[in-house]
């Protein structure tokens, strides 16, 4: 029993599956505009059925239901559309680019990620984020984080959350500090849910990251800058996914200038 | 089941928050104690076209009026129209929060409904060149100046805060303290600044007794509402209604939550009598309960139909004068006098958002977005009428024993909704036809008396 908790346990996408799950738990019973209840099951089984075709189109040894799912919940947090359909065309999107969309053996873009770009793209009128629904309210933060800590400890690309969100107070507070406006400002900016799903659960992801450290840094540091400066000076309010969709192409060359070791999802 | 819905003309109650200002700030031109606590603007927002129209309910004298409004780029002078007030007014009552009664049927009878409402509608001349080179000196552009109908506007920009403060009080703008930074924040995002006050001499020979809605119509991919210098010069904290007008959906802010208001709400029959102060009290409860952190959504409605429609959908002419150039000839816009209709294609998504925000709460500016969602939300609270007419059947019984247990339901809920005290609630409800001790009406005559109705 304890070494079955053990194994769980060293595999930080059980601590994900949690802490995404929790929050869409807490949505819908706290707040107004949780997503549509009916899109949880069609998201999640799309995730997992295409996972499951690809698995067999390209002959991989097992299915593994994990990384499809942690894709689903996010999408399920983070993505709106008017239209159901395109609930499952995203889901669909997303994993079928992780198998589809490669270099070098690596998937190049966060599933989730990229499903909610690739519809912001393709159907503008009808898909959304909302980034001010979770508010700021700090303690949901400060749980977040803490859940979150727990998967730093065990994901060895925490440091893509440390380094990102480093960079995202570079920014926001280097803007408070020239415009001299008070820092409850960026303390707002830091607080919204929407950043720190992005922060903790999508630009981390392990499989679509810079191999070497340095790669990581720079990497984070310029999608900070990216999304900061869509955000804030052209008005794109999904400023924080463009930025990653567009960084992630970058990667294969950010990883030929830096090369280091594979990362390995640990089996459990 | 035969259903008949009644709506009577809309009732005016007093709007819970009397708005008393623009979003901007006041800026009392001579001494004059001005301060705002509450303001209702109207945007309107398709791509990257916006018409904002504020509404004026300025009480003191008009020569003390002026305001200072950030906006994203300069205005010229046929981007700025003056409004009538019966425009906001309108969109107003069209999304206020409503209260709707029903009627209890005869237990002993089929059902018969009527539904009747009540709406808790919401209730310079061109400058000479002296100040020009003045302006100059202390680094003040004025970018544009002229009249439009009673107002004089300037569209200034400035290189510093301090410059810009000091113009603005040598024309004898008097700023609140702490408006500097806000000002020099402002200045580095490139914003314009939009000033206005009242031309007394084409104020007296427009034949108005009120100050009109301002209207400036702009293009920027900046979609904001600015309540930063709205928060400096009024006391405690102040209210915001904001009504927009879409092509889409309904609009939301992206840095501060949206919830919506309680709605659907049994509740006693004397609230009718007090709508005006239960909103307020339950407004104040809600914000209580949010630690005034969220923005409340109290309208979201396609404005092609409404149901119950607390005033007739807008007309086209209507919207188009508050900003929706988008709108479709012959979409088919309701006629006057028809109310709940089946949704049609008119292309115009009405929300009404309202905000009670200070500097601590809410640091930052609106920041505003169009989203997709079309769902349908108002705030509509509800009033049953007892039967209190003769029942006399083994239904009126059992009636009568549910009655006393929806009746304290309803005045829990009220309790909850407004803080208010649950002993007198009661006590009014009592008062207010609604007994705890109700008891089925029977015709003791003898029959033949209730036979031939002559006893």
């Amino acid at each position: 029993m304890l070494e079955r908790l053990r194994t769980i346990s060293q595999d930080p996408r059980h601590f994900q599956i949690l802490t995404l799950g929790s929050l869409l738990c807490f949505l819908f019973f706290f707040y107004d505009f949780a997503p549509a209840i009916e899109i949880i099951p069609f998201v999640v089984g799309t995730c997992l059925l295409t996972q499951y075709v690809f698995t067999k189109v390209f002959k991989l040894s097992h299915f593994d239901f994990r990384s499809p799912f942690i894709t689903s919940l996010s999408l399920c947090l983070l993505f709106k559309a008017s239209v159901f359909l395109l609930y499952p065309i995203a889901a669909l999107l997303a994993i079928g680019s992780k198998f589809v969309i490669r270099y070098e053996g690596k998937h190049i873009f966060n599933p989730a990620n990229f499903g909610i770009v690739a519809l912001l793209f393709l159907a503008p009128d009808m898909v959304w984020i909302s980034p001010g629904q979770w508010g700021s309210a700090l303690w949901l933060a400060l749980a977040l984080a803490a859940f979150a800590t727990l998967v730093l400890l065990t994901a060895r690309r925490g440091d893509m959350t440390i380094f990102f969100l480093l960079s995202w107070v570079f920014f926001v507070f280097g803007r408070a500090l020239w415009l001299g406006d008070p820092l409850s400002i960026p303390l707002l900016s830091m607080q919204s849910g929407a950043l720190l799903i992005f922060a903790f659960f999508m630009i981390s992801d392990p499989k679509s990251t810079p191999d070497h450290i340095v790669g990581r840094a720079l990497f984070t540091f310029v999608t900070a800058g990216i999304a900061y400066t869509l955000q804030y000076h052209f008005q794109i309010r999904e400023g924080l996914f463009y930025a990653l969709f567009f960084m992630s192409m970058t990667m294969p060359l950010i990883d030929s200038f830096f090369k280091s070791q594979r990362y390995q999802w640990r089996q459990a | 089941m035969k259903e008949i819905i009644l709506t009577l003309t809309a009732l005016m109650v007093f709007m819970p928050m009397q708005a008393k200002a623009f979003c901007g700030f006041y800026v009392a031109k001579a001494d004059a104690d001005l301060f705002n606590e509450a303001s209702k603007v109207v945007m309107s927002r398709e791509e990257d076209r916006t018409v904002m129209t504020m509404a004026n309910d300025f009480q003191g004298d008009v020569k003390d009026f002026a305001i200072v409004i950030p906006v994203p780029t300069v205005i010229k002078k046929s981007q700025v129209n003056v409004a009538d007030n019966k425009l906001i007014d309108h969109l107003d009552s069209y999304t206020a929060p409503r209260l709707v009664e029903y009627y209890d049927d005869n237990p002993c009878h089929q059902r018969v409904y009527m539904e009747a409402m009540r709406s808790g509608a919401a209730p310079m001349t061109s400058m000479d060149s002296e100040a020009f080179k003045e302006a100059k000196k202390l680094g003040v552009t004025i970018e544009e100046s002229y009249t439009v109908g009673e107002y004089d506007i300037l569209i200034l920009s400035a290189k510093e805060s301090d410059g810009l403060l000091k113009w603005l009080n040598n024309e004898s703008y008097k700023l609140p303290k702490g408006a500097e930074p806000i000002l020099k924040s402002y200045i580095k995002q490139d914003m314009k600044f939009f000033v206005a006050k009242v031309n007394v001499k084409e104020f007296e020979s427009s034949g108005f007794t009120y100050l009109r809605p301002l209207q400036v119509a702009y293009e920027s991919e900046k979609f904001m509402l600015p309540i930063r210098l709205g928060t400096l010069n009024a006391k405690g904290p102040q209210d915001l209604i904001l009504m927009t007008l879409t092509k889409k959906g309904r609009v939301e802010p992206v840095n501060y939550r949206t919830t919506k208001i309680p709605t659907g709400n049994d509740i006693p029959l004397f609230v009718a009598n007090e709508f005006g102060d239960f909103y307020k009290a339950m407004f104040a409860t809600q914000v209580e309960k949010e630690k005034m952190k969220t923005v409340f959504l109290e309208y979201a409605w396609d404005m092609a139909w409404c149901d119950p429609c607390a005033a007739d959908p807008l007309q086209p002419e209507e919207l188009r004068e508050l900003g929706v150039w988008w709108l479709d000839e012959g979409t088919g816009m309701m006629l006057p006098g028809r109310r709940a209709m089946p949704p049609q294609a008119v292309n115009a998504y009405v929300t009404r958002m309202h905000v009670r925000y200070d500097a601590k709460t809410f640091p930052e500016d609106l920041v505003l977005q169009v989203t997709e969602d079309r769902q349908n939300f108002q705030g509509r609270y509800v009033m049953r009428h007892p039967w209190n007419e003769e029942a006399d059947c083994e239904e009126a019984t059992a009636y009568y024993q549910d009655l006393t247990k929806r009746f304290e339901k309803e005045a829990k809920t009220l309790a909850n909704l407004t803080g208010w005290d649950i002993s007198d609630i009661r006590k009014k409800m009592e008062e207010n036809g609604q007994s705890f001790d109700m008891k089925p009406h029977k015709d003791e005559r003898p029959w033949w008396e209730q036979m031939w109705d002559n006893g």
